[in-house]
C-alpha cells in the first residue's frame, strides 16, 4: 500500500531562454503514494499544469528526476515512453475527445493505438461505459453529452489501458457544483475499485477537501507546503496556504487570539443561511462570519466559510457539535499563528 | 440575340453535341487527375506544415520555413505565367506540354502548394487539447496524423476540397485556352476565334452549372459527416 510511485527529485522546469526565461517549476520534490489520491493546489500560474505534464513527459523537465512505477522517465527513448504513458494516463479540464467519435470509439482509441484486437478493445470499452455509468451512451457522440458525461467517457478512455496512474488537471473546472461532486465520488470509487493512484489538480480547495489524502501547495513554481489534508486545513503555516484555505482571504489579524475559529465546507447540503440563522435560533449561539466563498445552486450551498466561535467556551462546543450534526457539511478548527 | 437562340435547334447539337461531350469529358480527366496528384502531395505538405510548425508535435523551424518559403513561391506565381515557364519540364516528364496530357502537370504544380495552405487550415482548425489527449494516451506522431489530425478536421477538408476542385477547374479552362482541350479550349476555339456565340454560351453555362453542384454536392457531404453539429 505505501509503496511509492511517483518519485519526483528536483525538478525544475524552464521556458525560453537568456532574458526571456520563465522559471515555471522551481526544485520540486514529491512522492506520491500507490493507490492514494494525492492532490496538487494552486493558484493559475502557478505551474500546476506544467508539472502533471513532466509527470508523463509531455514536459521534458529542465533539470531533475522523475520516477514513476519504478522506471526514471527522463531517460526512456521516445519509443519507451510511449509504452511507458499507456500506465500514466490522464483527463483534462475541456474532457478532450475526439469530436468526429462515438463515445465507443473514443474509449477504444487507447487500445487501438496500442494494437489491441478489434473486438476485444470494445468489449473492454464497453465494460468501461459501463463502469463509468454510461452504457447507453456508446454510440452517441461527444457533442450530444453534457459536460459531466463527457468527463465520464474521458475517465473510461483514461482507464483503457489499464494505468497505475490516473492525472486529472482540473478535471472538474468546467463543471457546476453537482457535476464536480459526481465527478469526485466517481474518481474516488475508481480509486478504491482498481487501486489507481490517482493525481488531482485542482485551484479549488474543496476539490481537494473532498478527495485528497494528501495535498502538496504549489505557489509560483514550488512547492511550499505538503501533508495530510486535514493537517493542512488546520494549520496552514505559509501566506500560500492561507490563501487557499480561508474562503475569502481573511486577514488573521481580524481573529482575536482567544477565540476558537472553524472552516466549514459545504458540500451540497442546505444554504448556509439557514444554517447561520437555526445556530442563533436552535442554540441561541452567535457566531461571526470572518470569510465566505460560498455559492448557492439550485437551494443548495457550495464552496466555504470560515466562523469565528463565541468566546464562551459551552457555546462554542455547542455551535460546533450543531454544525458537525448538518448533513454534506464538514467542520475543522483552524489555528492561527499570528 | 438571333445566333444565340440556336442552341434551342436540332441543327447545333448536331454540329457541336460530340464536341461538347467531348470537351466535358476531357475536363473530368483534367480536372479529377489533377486533384489527385496535387493532394498527393498537396496534403503531406500541409500536414508537414503543421507538424513542424511553432506549436506543432514535431516542431522543426527550419525545415518549417523552408517549406513555407517554397510553397508560397508555388502560389504567387500566376497560372498561365507557370504554365509557360514550365514547358520544359512538363515534357520531361510527360512526354508533351500540349493536350489534356500537358496541362494535368501545371495543374498539380501550381494547385499542390495552394491545397498544401488548405490544409494546413483545416487541421489547425483541430483541438489542441485533442492532440495533446492523443499524446498521453503514447500516440505516435504518425498515428496522431492519421487517427486524430485527418479524422477530426475531416468535414473542413471536405469542404477545402470543394474549393481546391473549382479552382482547378478555372485553371484548367485557362489551361485550355492554349490549347489544352476542355470546356476552355471550346470556348476559345469557337466561341471567341469562329463567333459562334451559341458555343460560348454554352460552355460558359456547363462550367457555372459544374461549379454549382461540386460546390453543392461537398457542402452537403461536408455537414453530413460533421458530428459537432447534432
Ligand atoms: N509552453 C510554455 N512556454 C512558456 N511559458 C509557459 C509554457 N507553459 C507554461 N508556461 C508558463 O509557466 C507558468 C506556469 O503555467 P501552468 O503550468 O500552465 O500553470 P497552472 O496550470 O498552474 O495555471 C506560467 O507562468 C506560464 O506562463
Ligand atoms: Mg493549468
Amino acid at each position: 500500500m505505501s509503496d511509492t510511485i511517483i518519485q519526483v527529485r528536483n525538478l525544475s522546469k524552464v521556458f525560453g531562454e537568456g532574458e526571456n526565461a520563465v522559471c515555471a517549476l522551481n526544485q520540486i520534490n514529491l512522492d506520491i503514494l500507490q493507490g492514494e489520491i494525492y492532490g496538487i493546489i494552486g493558484l493559475s500560474g502557478a505551474g500546476k499544469s506544467t508539472l502533471v505534464r513532466c509527470l508523463n513527459l509531455l514536459e521534458r523537465p529542465t533539470s531533475g528526476s522523475v520516477v514513476v512505477d519504478g522506471r526514471e522517465m527522463t531517460s526512456l527513448s521516445e519509443k519507451e515512453l510511449r509504452q511507458a504513458r499507456r500506465s500514466v494516463t490522464m483527463i483534462f479540464q475541456s474532457f478532450n475527445l475526439l469530436m468526429q467519435r462515438t463515445c465507443l470509439h473514443n474509449v477504444c482509441f487507447p487500445m487501438t493505438i496500442s494494437k489491441v484486437p478489434r473486438e476485444k478493445a470494445r468489449k473492454r470499452a464497453l465494460e468501461l461505459l459501463d463502469l463509468v455509468g454510461l452504457s447507453d451512451k456508446a454510440k452517441a457522440y461527444p457533442a450530444q453529452l453534457s459536460g459531466g458525461q463527457k468527463q465520464r467517457v474521458a475517465i473510461a478512455r483514461a482507464l483503457a489501458t489499464d494505468p497505475k496512474v490516473l492525472l486529472c488537471d482540473e478535471a472538474t473546472s468546467a463543471l457546476d457544483p453537482t457535476t464536480t461532486n459526481s465527478i469526485l465520488s466517481l474518481l474516488k470509487e475508481l480509486n478504491a475499485k482498481l487501486g489507481v493512484t490517482v493525481v488531482v489538480i485542482t485551484h479549488q480547495m474543496s476539490v481537494i477537501e473532498e478527495i485528497c489524502s494528501r495535498v502538496a501547495i504549489l505557489d509560483d513554481g514550488a512547492i511550499v507546503e505538503e501533508g495530510r489534508v486535514e493537517d493542512i486545513f488546520a494549520n496552514p503555516s505559509t501566506d500560500a496556504a492561507r490563501r487557499l484555505v480561508y474562503p475569502g482571504g481573511v486577514i488573521p489579524e481580524q481573529v482575536r487570539a482567544d477565540s476558537r475559529v472553524v472552516r466549514v465546507a459545504f458540500n451540497g447540503g442546505t444554504s448556509y443561511h439557514p444554517l447561520i440563522a437555526s445556530l442563533a435560533i436552535d442554540c441561541g449561539v452567535k457566531v461571526n462570519i470572518l470569510g465566505a466563498d460560498t455559492r448557492n445552486i439550485d437551494g443548495k450551498a457550495f464552496g466555504s466559510m470560515l466562523l469565528g466561535l463565541p468566546e464562551d467556551k459551552n457555546e462554542a462546543a455547542r455551535a460546533l457539535s450543531y454544525i458537525r450534526s448538518q448533513h454534506n457539511v464538514t467542520v475543522e478548527e483552524v489555528e492561527y499563528h499570528g | 440575340m438571333a445566333d444565340l437562340m440556336e442552341v434551342f435547334s436540332a441543327a447545333f447539337w448536331e454540329q457541336y453535341g460530340n464536341l461538347l461531350w467531348e470537351g466535358i469529358l476531357d475536363t473530368f480527366v483534367m480536372v479529377g487527375i489533377s486533384t489527385f496528384f496535387a493532394y498527393l502531395i498537396g496534403l503531406p505538405l500541409g500536414v508537414l506544415l503543421i507538424l513542424t510548425g511553432e506549436h506543432g508535435i514535431a516542431p522543426h523551424k527550419l525545415f518549417h520555413r523552408v517549406l513555407g518559403w517554397v510553397i508560397n513561391v508555388g502560389r504567387s506565381l500566376p497560372f498561365i505565367i507557370l504554365m509557360i515557364s514550365i514547358t520544359g519540364f512538363t515534357r520531361l516528364l510527360v512526354g508533351t506540354y500540349i493536350g489534356v496530357k500537358g496541362a494535368i502537370v501545371p495543374l498539380v504544380v501550381s494547385a499542390a502548394p495552394f491545397i498544401a495552405r488548405m490544409v494546413e487550415t483545416s487541421l489547425s482548425e483541430v483541438d489542441a487539447g485533442v492532440i495533446e489527449a492523443a499524446q498521453s494516451m503514447g500516440a505516435s506522431t504518425f498515428q496522431i496524423v492519421w487517427k486524430v489530425y485527418l479524422p477530426e478536421s475531416m468535414p473542413s477538408l471536405v469542404l477545402g476540397g470543394s474549393i481546391s476542385i473549382i479552382t482547378i477547374l478555372a485553371y484548367a479552362a485557362i489551361a485550355g485556352s492554349v490549347g489544352a482541350g476542355g470546356l476552355g479550349d471550346l470556348a476559345i476555339r469557337y466561341g471567341y476565334n469562329r463567333k459562334v456565340k451559341s458555343m460560348m454560351l454554352v460552355t460558359v453555362v456547363l462550367l457555372i452549372a459544374l461549379v454549382q453542384i461540386i460546390q453543392t454536392v461537398f457542402s452537403r457531404v461536408s455537414a453530413k459527416i460533421d458530428r459537432r453539429l447534432k
